[in-house]
């Protein structure tokens, strides 16, 4: 045992009294959003606030699930969010592959734009692109919301997966192609399935992204049955004196699988974020 | 780099017909890489690089949204627009105190946080997930729940009134401009610790512990050891954090518009809020492009001016 792991007991109990102290600020926000989210409206903003919600009441979850075409906004959400992650992964893994196992006249060029994309936050382009997408006739339409979430998650991917794709031998490849295998065969058979960890990370990523995803959708969707979640959420906050108790269990609601996605995952997220950090 | 791309084909062809296709091959190869580009490059190319010069292009007209309408070339007028006007500014000072406020605290808590999660223990990762859960979540869900929380009759003045006492409770944060950044700031470093405490985790999980060890046998004292092996061993991780900070601090859009709408009058306005207003309530899409070429300016001077800071002497590089 080296000296480094006898921490003297009064030093450890402030370290714990530190970190539960820290994560229950962390937590209460939350705590207190599902406890909201069982109140009626006269009970939002009582003092002093009730955390456990006397009387409780599953109205709001009742009213966001039944009237509010609540369902028509999750499933806008999960065809976006599926289908933009699907695409991107798979065209961004295609790209990796390219600088990651090819050496061609533009190569570095290349790569230095594609980089450049992760410079470049996405409201500074979100004027021209507007434009772009009325000339394109993408306004109001979910295609619109999914080509512009595909090319804005691009930079990031593929410089994960370029960086996972080229810690993997290329005598491996080598071998296949002495075997007869082209190209794609390489890349679809034997790079993807040895890249599981890396296009798990970017697949959550780009998953949270346009799950998550606000400005845009805010921006091209006027049409109430195109909404994503986001957007429906935030305008039952609009709706002039603000039903809290319906925001929050729309919140929840929409949360949710966020959470079980993270959890089930979060091997993943460290892997992705300490990719990104230590190898940038 | 292995370089596998040009088929290993013995030179020496006996027949034209297999040279042909030798030729042939080779051609095909040279296509390879192109091919598993395409489809990434023309959207990347199409749908970012293209807006990014048209935005330059059009922050020097005065833009015309209505078709047949004709945009005039202004030259500089957006710009020198911009620069007598008091809400840009304001605007730019929002973001600035926004990013002063919100970016020390991420580093020093996050990387308190990642000191103190770094010694492997059963409840590890239960804390990381705590700490991490609000940078899963939503902006608009946590910017609407931070909205409630500092409501006239919200928690917040609850609870520093009748629990910690300080002051009478009647703060009424989000309609002046300096409690509301407040407020917004508060957001931003909850929801942001839990990413630098991540990043600090992985950087402290690969300090040599030998050199540690080293410290404490030359009775190094706790912030010795912090000062002198920890802090210069996790340099580069360091940098990137301040940088990535730096530049999401310019970027608060989404809580400050939903949480204030950047009033009350303009007050609490912050550069992309003002951006997104010029361009989609007063149309006026010239504009809006110059305070959007204006902030790319700034976060991509900013950034080269920390990444020189921070790599310092070594040479780290991907």
């Amino acid at each position: 045992m080296s000296a480094l792991h006898r921490t003297r007991p009064a030093s450890g109990v402030l370290r714990h009294v530190l970190l539960i102290l820290g994560a229950l600020i962390m937590l209460t926000p939350f705590v207190y959003m599902v406890s909201t989210s069982f109140k009626s409206q006269a009970y939002v903003l009582t003092i002093p606030p009730q955390l456990v919600p006397d009387p409780a009441t599953f109205d709001n979850y009742v009213q966001v699930l039944t009237t509010q075409n609540f369902a028509a906004y999750f499933m806008n959400s999960v065809v976006v969010s599926l289908t933009s992650t699907v695409v991107s992964v798979l065209i961004s893994s295609m790209m990796a592959y390219a600088f990651a196992r090819f050496r061609f006249p533009g190569r570095e060029l290349l790569f230095r734009l594609v980089l450049v994309g992760l410079m470049v936050p996405a409201m500074m382009l979100i004027i021209p692109q507007f434009i772009l997408a009325k000339q394109l006739g993408l306004i109001d339409s979910l295609q619109g919301l999914i080509v512009f979430y595909v090319a804005a998650s691009i930079s990031l991917n593929t410089f994960l997966l370029r960086g996972f794709f080229a810690s993997i031998p290329g005598e491996l490849d080598d071998a296949m192609q002495v075997d007869g295998a082209n190209a794609w065969t390489r890349y679809w058979r034997l790079v993807m399935p040895l890249s599981t960890p890396a296009l798990a990370t970017t697949t959550i990523f780009t998953f949270l992204a346009t799950w998550d995803e606000f400005a845009w959708a805010l921006t091209i969707i006027n049409d109430p049955s195109k909404r994503t979640l986001p957007l429906a959420i935030q305008l039952f906050q609009g709706q002039n004196a603000t039903q809290w108790g319906l925001v929050f269990a729309a919140s929840v609601v929409a949360v949710l699988p966020v959470i079980v996605v993270f959890l089930i995952f979060q091997k993943y997220f460290v892997q992705g974020l300490t990719s990104g950090a230590v190898k940038g | 780099m292995i370089d596998s791309t040009q088929p290993q084909v013995v030179r020496a062809a006996v027949s034209p017909v297999a040279a042909r296709t030798t030729r042939r091959r080779r051609r095909a190869g040279r296509a390879t890489p192109y091919l598993f580009l395409a489809p990434a490059l023309v959207l990347f190319v199409g749908l970012i690089v293209y807006p990014m010069v048209r935005a330059f292009q059009m922050s020097f007209y005065d833009w015309k949204v209505l078709a047949g309408a004709t945009s005039t070339f202004i030259g500089f007028d957006n710009y020198t627009r911009a620069m007598g006007d008091p809400v840009f500014w304001r605007g730019l000072a929002n973001s600035g105190v926004y990013m002063a406020l919100s970016v020390p605290p991420q580093i020093v808590l996050g990387l308190l946080i990642a000191m103190l999660l770094k010694a492997k223990s059963p409840s590890q990762p239960v804390y990381r997930v705590l700490f991490y859960l609000p940078v899963v979540t939503s902006w608009v869900v946590v910017s609407l729940l931070f909205k409630y929380l500092f409501a006239d009759k919200g928690v917040i003045n609850w609870a520093l009134a009748d629990v910690l006492h300080l002051g009478d409770g009647s703060t009424s944060w989000l309609s002046g401009r300096w409690t509301a950044l407040i407020a917004i700031c508060a957001l931003g470093v909850w929801k942001g610790i839990g990413w630098s405490m991540m990043i600090f985790l992985a950087a402290l999980q690969g300090v040599p512990e030998s050199l540690e060890e080293a410290a404490v046998m030359d009775g190094a004292n706790r912030w010795q050891r912090f000062r002198v092996v920890t802090l210069p061993a996790i340099r580069p991780a360091l940098g990137f954090v301040v940088v990535m900070l730096v530049i999401g601090g310019f970027n608060v859009f989404t809580s400050v518009l939903l949480m204030t709408g950047g009033g009350p009058g303009g007050q609490t306005e912050v550069l992309l809020t003002y951006m997104y207003r010029q361009a989609f309530t007063n149309l006026d899409f010239g504009y809006g492009s110059a305070i959007a070429v204006i902030l790319t300016v700034i976060v991509f001077l900013l950034s080269l001016a920390q990444m020189r800071l921070f790599r310092g002497g070594d040479e780290e590089e991907r």
